[in-house]
């Protein structure tokens, strides 16, 4: 059994109300924080903890915080993004919806690091009822004092808000966040100024991804070195993985990171094989947006090490033959899955999602969700696999936000190592759902 | 207020004069708009646009947004511009309730177009479509985070995972016996997690 950090009360009865979140040891990092350290010092322990944000990109978080502007008299904001929308990715749900005080007690712990008076927590709008679950334990916090004026009895007081969505993948972006939050359309601003320049209304602002600021909690309970030591290399801690697919156990398992890529696929206290006694054809690792990678190349680097759940490891081998950690939306495909298919799916998913402001990226997405659906009507000739290379090749870069990168780099990768999937469709003129949904999944079958 | 803005849609100014938020949609409205300082209230136009939505039949006609802009005291346009951005606005009637089926990869992979299609068999219409009698409208959707109980779909604030066709047909079966709106705002969700 690995260590858990965050998820590690999951099996207690009521872990979501104050009292037996706080009997099981909630809000010491709020005491210890508030009552023993300065804010620079609960920096320092983030810095020391090597906490990579959780959210997709894996920049180090006490390096993030260090950057924020302290001016004299301007208010400054934590803002915890938990706009979850990357396809495959439903940990900060299951976090927030069975442990809302573990996310409120980092929030708090957090706010006091930057010397925040007032945050925010922005939730995607489909999480509405995740969104109750927060502002009930959100009132709790406040009647017991955890959250108002002068908590603790200091000198330090905090006000803690939620924020809904409305549907917007792209307001996961965290400048797009803040437009979303300040009653805009959600489009990406242009950087810089970055946000702990200018953020929030124009203050500056930390942008923090859920799973993040939860770990914030044990990181200044147990001490930024403690924390350090689990996990390899740069990839410390534990990480919440989103498994989902043809997979006999999906859900939410928190690891260590520097787990090996095929125990978490097939041990029984992961996800437990592959469905049906299939075989594993392809994983995307990361969230939609990271590249796919064939079996072989999920369970061992091209070099033949085996591969582990960390950034480097996932990350070996470039976009050549590695992919991401990202955001750790784990999504198993079998043996009798279209690639080509399941591209349509992310490639119609970024069309939908693209907020428009740039052309490669609005055109782009569009263009190439088209040429799929060609593929999937068997109507695609072999020279629109070129064509697709060259319009992701011509998205990549040229946008304001990364939702161009995210869009490109699917289609790259489905190409890069499934290339004959798409000549077999175009040669045929003629494509064969195979993926045979229906039969795998018993809950379906007609 | 202007009406322009609003594009095709036809603007009532009788049925503008009629809207007026209820007690308890008045009294969440005000405590949203509380929640900002003095000169930030437009950070509150999405929540007011849900419960506009919730409080006006399901969707948001160009009276609702003025009646929103003029409560927040923001210019129409600026509602507008909102309201169009984000998807789970609706600008044209829906049922008293739609179903939402996720659709994005791992719901694809566990069977949500034999879903979608059994729905739009059982209901008699298609994607995006309406049923007669005002009581359903069926809408395919991009991932919901629900994919380790795929296939699933929402309607109103409630996640239904793990779907069968059996689900389905008692889902549909109690939603149409129980005849009422269900809005992203209802506080009786129901969580199958």
């Amino acid at each position: 059994m690995g260590k858990k950090l965050l998820i590690h009360n999951d099996h207690v009865p009521n872990i979501h109300t104050l009292d037996v979140y706080r009997a099981h040891g909630g809000y010491a990092s709020v005491e210890k924080a508030l009552k023993t350290m300065t804010p620079e010092q609960v920096t320092e322990e983030v810095k020391k903890s090597g906490l990579r944000g959780r959210g997709g990109a894996g920049f180090p978080t006490g390096l993030k915080w260090s950057f924020l502007a302290k001016p004299e008299g301007v208010p400054r904001y934590l803002v915890c993004n938990a706009d979850e929308s990357e396809p495959g990715t439903f940990k900060d749900r299951y976090l927030m919806e069975r442990h809302p005080h573990a996310l409120i007690e980092g929030m708090i712990t957090a706010s006091y690091a930057l010397g925040a008076r007032n945050s925010y927590i922005y939730i995607r709008g489909e999480y509405f009822y995740v969104h109750r679950i927060l502002e009930k334990a959100i009132k709790e916090a406040y009647a017991a004092g955890w959250l108002g004026e002068n908590i603790l009895g200091t000198n330090y007081s905090l006000d803690l808000h939620m924020q809904i969505g409305a549907g917007a993948y792209i307001c996961g972006e965290e400048t797009a966040l803040l437009e979303s939050l300040e009653g805009k359309r959600g489009n990406p601003r242009i950087k810089p100024p970055f946000p702990a320049i200018a953020g929030l209304w124009g203050c500056p602002t930390v942008v923090n991804n859920v799973e993040t600021i939860a770990a914030v909690v044990p990181i200044v309970n147990n001490g930024g070195e403690e924390y350090a030591k689990i996990g390899v290399g740069k990839s410390t801690g534990t990480k919440l993985i989103s498994a989902s697919g043809h997979i006999n156990k999906p859900g939410v398992y928190e690891l260590e990171l520097g787990l090996p890529v095929e125990e978490f696929i097939f041990s029984e206290e992961y996800c437990g094989g592959i469905r049906n006694g299939k075989k594993l054809k392809a994983v995307v690792a990361g969230g939609s947006s990271v590249p796919i990678l064939p079996a072989e190349l999920i369970l061992k680097t091209a070099k033949g090490e085996p591969r582990l759940m960390t950034y480097e490891s996932l990350g070996d081998g470039g976009f050549i033959t590695g992919t991401m950690l990202g955001s750790g939306g784990f999504i198993v495909m079998d043996e009798d899955t279209s690639i080509v298919k399941n591209l349509y799916t992310f490639t119609r998913f970024y069309h939908h999602e693209s907020c428009g402001q740039c052309s490669p990226c609005r055109e782009g997405t569009g263009w190439m969700e088209k040429i799929l659906q060609k593929f999937i009507n068997g109507t695609a000739n072999e020279s629109d696999v070129d064509l697709l290379w060259d319009i992701q090749s011509k998205i990549e870069g040229k946008t304001i936000c990364p939702l161009g990168e995210a869009a490109a780099w699917p289609v790259a990768a489905a190409i890069r190592h499934f290339k004959q999937e798409f000549i077999d469709i175009a040669k045929k003129k003629k494509f064969d759902d195979v993926s045979h949904y229906s039969r795998l999944n018993k809950n379906v079958v007609a | 207020m202007g009406s322009q803005v609003h594009g095709a849609q036809h603007f009532d100014k009788e049925k503008r004069k009629a809207l007026h938020f209820g007690e308890n949609a008045m009294i969440a409205a005000q405590e949203i708009v509380a929640r900002y300082p003095a000169d930030k209230k437009k950070s509150a136009v999405i929540p007011v646009l849900h419960i506009a939505q919730a409080e006006f039949g399901g969707w948001l006609s160009p009276e609702a947004m003025d009646y929103v802009a003029e409560f927040l005291k923001i210019k129409p346009v600026e509602v507008f511009e909102v309201a169009s951005f984000y998807s789970m606005f609706n600008l044209k009637p829906v049922g008293k309730c739609t179903l939402e089926v996720c659709r994005t990869s791992s719901c694809w992979l566990c069977g949500a177009e034999d879903i979608v299609k059994y729905i739009e068999k059982k209901l008699n219409i298609k994607d995006g479509e309406t049923t007669k009698d005002g009581m359903f409208t069926l809408k395919t959707v991009e991932c919901l985070g629900s994919c380790g109980t795929a296939p699933m779909l929402q309607c109103g604030a409630s996640f239904h995972e793990n779907l069968t066709f059996e689900k389905v047909d008692s889902l549909i079966e109690k939603y149409k016996s129980e005849g009422r709106q269900r809005s992203y705002t209802d506080l009786d969700y129901q969580n199958t997690l």
